[in-house]
């Protein structure tokens, strides 16, 4: 008699069982291993890195093979392994201008100081799916000492690419020092930086938080709420890319116990800062303002769309009364965090059979006399 | 990648920062506290603020029951006692009168609670006001200025329209005479049980990042006019397995022609009612 409700944990334990099975799939062909994957699936596990907002190249690629290359389901692994790990401390702010670059763009100047340089990029390519023939073949496997604990990914010089001048200026500098840009709001670093996943979103929010939020968002909800603002909802004129890069740099901490600080490691960013029109420049002197994105490994996509949102959501008399989506930091806030919404929408999968009852129960009961009027006489 | 986890999975640090947020909560009844909410290897909508609840509250000689549906035996229910056993190692109990916590989605057992037991909820929305007002911002100010019109008039146009109020679950509350709170998705039918319950009740919301309590003892009163007054579910049969005509009764559709037959929700209810004994 109590077929429909007993059994829930050997469904639970058999479903387990299954999607091992799937994951490890047909038994003749070989497995992937973690290697494998931050070699040749290197932008997969930047973006892993990123909206799992822990930069940990091995984690993240355990986490896309344990998640059968599902990128939510990696990240959300990958997050619910960072927020276990202890904190030793805040790191020095790194200098993207000493950023090792591998890439740099602008679109705002022909040449900028320290150069263009496309560097490793799809934009130029035909997207045509190319056949094994098509690739030139591997040249000889070189075990090299120096980057052999890496994935080549990681490290510049592993990358075959001559790195650019060690030190690039930046290139909103340049307008900056024509007197044409407006002062960003301070941000604050180190220790008193608030930090979004020890603190509750709390609205109105600081920039802070603002560019945490969407440095760790869903890159498709960033990308889709950009590009409305580039539609018109939201901006009432075309954006400027005024740079972009790519690169390595030094993460450097002060252990209280030294006193003095370490090199601790490299992180591969992508650095973006996007320059508008100022809407309002009788109120300002300068005639433009900028938005920054910054994320963990080689995104530009994610890196430009949250330079987008950086300035749209800024200002503070910006509390969601603009209309547009893109312009409301609660919706964006709010919304865009994929563990969060991928887990809400998706609980719905779970029973909700007392809840309708009581819809059941109220619908059936519905007092004879009081049909719900359908407007007519 | 070694790995080691605490016990019941979060670290100390993050657990006195939660059971800081619940001793604020069952200050100031109702009221919802912002807390850090951590990421937990479970998703978000799942049980997130009340598996972190209870992972703040929990010690070794605790005895841990769980329910989804009122069920013991839901998915859900089973993956997050797998959860507690395999992080705390700790006992577990489909006992209601034995459990000293109880983790619920969308029920309050039938057993009456005891002084002492905590009951923990999975709140999926916090905010009572939310779909009155989505903007966070502004419900803050609602609550602070007890501006509760709004939530009113949304139950009188109920009763213009459908001559009756329309909410059938998550039926909001009023906490202490102050608050208005959401008593998380549990049918109306089970509100009269957080009125002056002896035990402690505990709200998660993890996603939200919200924990908000009822202390023991304590005012809860679902929210009605003179004239139409608060209502429960009525059933017109009773519970199939133990004859029970006082619990609340799901429906289980028998083929597919729609027979349908009606059992209790709370099944350690319903077998204890039908003289089953348990482990």
């Amino acid at each position: 008699m109590y077929v429909a409700v007993k059994g829930g944990e050997k469904a639970v334990k058999n479903s387990q069982r299954l999607v091992a099975k799937k994951r490890r799939g047909d038994l003749c062909v070989q497995k992937i291993s973690v290697d494998q994957i931050t070699n040749q699936l290197g932008l997969g596990v930047d973006r892993v890195m990123a909206e799992g907002s822990l930069y940990d190249v091995t984690a993240a690629a355990m986490a896309i093979q344990q998640a059968q290359g599902d990128m939510t389901e990696a990240i959300f692994l990958v997050r619910a392994f960072r927020t276990t790990l202890k904190r030793f401390g805040n790191s020095i702010p790194v200098q993207t201008t000493k950023m090792t670059a591998i890439r740099r763009v602008s679109g705002i100047f022909k040449d900028i100081p320290g150069g263009q340089v496309l560097g490793p990029t799809y934009d130029y390519t035909h997207r045509l799916i190319a056949s094994d023939q098509d690739h030139a073949p591997d040249p000889p496997c070189e075990q090299d000492t120096d980057t052999a604990s890496a994935p080549p990914d990681q490290t510049a010089a592993g990358d075959g690419i001559s790195p650019l001048p060690g030190e690039l200026p930046r290139v909103i500098d340049l307008l900056q020092a024509q007197g044409l840009l407006q002062q960003d709001e301070t941000t604050s670093f180190g220790d008193t930086a608030e930090d979004l996943t020890r603190q509750p979103l709390a609205f109105p929010v600081s920039r802070n938080l603002r560019l945490q939020t969407l440095a760790r968002g869903d890159e498709g909800f960033i990308l889709g709420t950009a590009y409305s603002l580039q539609r018109g909802f939201g901006l009432d004129r075309h954006p400027f890319l005024g740079e972009l890069k790519v690169g390595y740099v030094a993460v450097r901490y002060t252990p209280p116990e030294l006193g003095f600080d370490i090199h601790v490691g490299r992180m591969k960013l992508t650095e973006c800062v996007m320059v508008n029109r100022q809407n309002d420049a009788a109120r300002k002197a300068a005639g433009f303002e900028t938005g920054y994105g910054l994320v963990f490994g080689q995104n530009e996509r994610k890196a430009m769309s949250m330079s987008l949102l950086d300035r749209s959501l800024a200002g503070e008399k910006n509390t969601g009364k603009n209309g547009y989506p893109a312009r409301d930091p609660e919706f964006i806030l709010s919304h865009c965090d994929n563990v969060e919404s991928s887990g809400f929408v998706q609980h719905l999968k779970l029973p909700h059979y007392v809840d309708f009852q009581s819809e059941l129960v109220f619908i059936r009961n519905r007092p004879k006399d009081h049909t719900p009027d359908k407007g007519n006489p | 990648m070694p790995l080691s986890y605490n016990f019941a999975y979060l670290d100390e640090q993050s657990k006195k920062m939660i059971r800081r947020s619940i001793l604020k909560a069952l200050a100031i009844p109702g009221f919802q506290v912002p807390f850090g909410g951590r990421e937990m290897p479970l998703p978000y909508g799942w049980g997130t603020g009340g598996i972190q609840l209870t992972a703040a509250v929990i010690g070794p000689d605790d005895r841990l029951k769980v329910i989804d549906q009122g069920s013991d035996d839901t998915v859900n229910a089973i993956s997050i006692k797998a959860f507690f056993k395999k992080t705390a190692g700790i006992a577990i109990t489909e006992e209601t009168r034995a459990a000293t916590i109880i983790q619920t989605r969308h029920r309050i057992p039938e057993t009456p609670l005891q002084n002492g037991q905590i009951m923990v909820f999975q709140v999926p929305i916090p905010e009572p006001l939310q779909f009155i007002e989505p903007k966070k911002s502004q419900t803050a100010k609602m609550h602070g200025f007890e501006e509760y019109g709004s939530m009113h008039v949304k139950l009188y146009e109920d009763i213009a329209k459908f001559g009756r109020i329309a909410t059938a679950f998550d039926y909001p509350v009023q906490v202490h005479q102050r608050y208005i709170m959401s008593p998380s998705p549990i049918p109306k039918y089970d509100n009269p049980k957080l009125h002056r319950s002896p035990a402690v009740h505990l709200f998660g919301a993890g996603r939200e990042k919200r924990i908000y309590a009822v202390p023991p003892y304590t005012d809860v009163v679902s929210l009605d006019f003179e004239d139409y007054p608060f209502e429960l579910e009525k059933w017109d049969g009773a519970c199939a397995v133990c004859g029970s005509t006082d619990s609340f009764l799901d429906e289980i559709i028998t083929d597919d022609t729609g027979t349908r037959m009606f059992i209790c929700s709370d099944t350690e209810y319903c077998q204890k009612k039908a003289g089953n004994t348990f482990s």
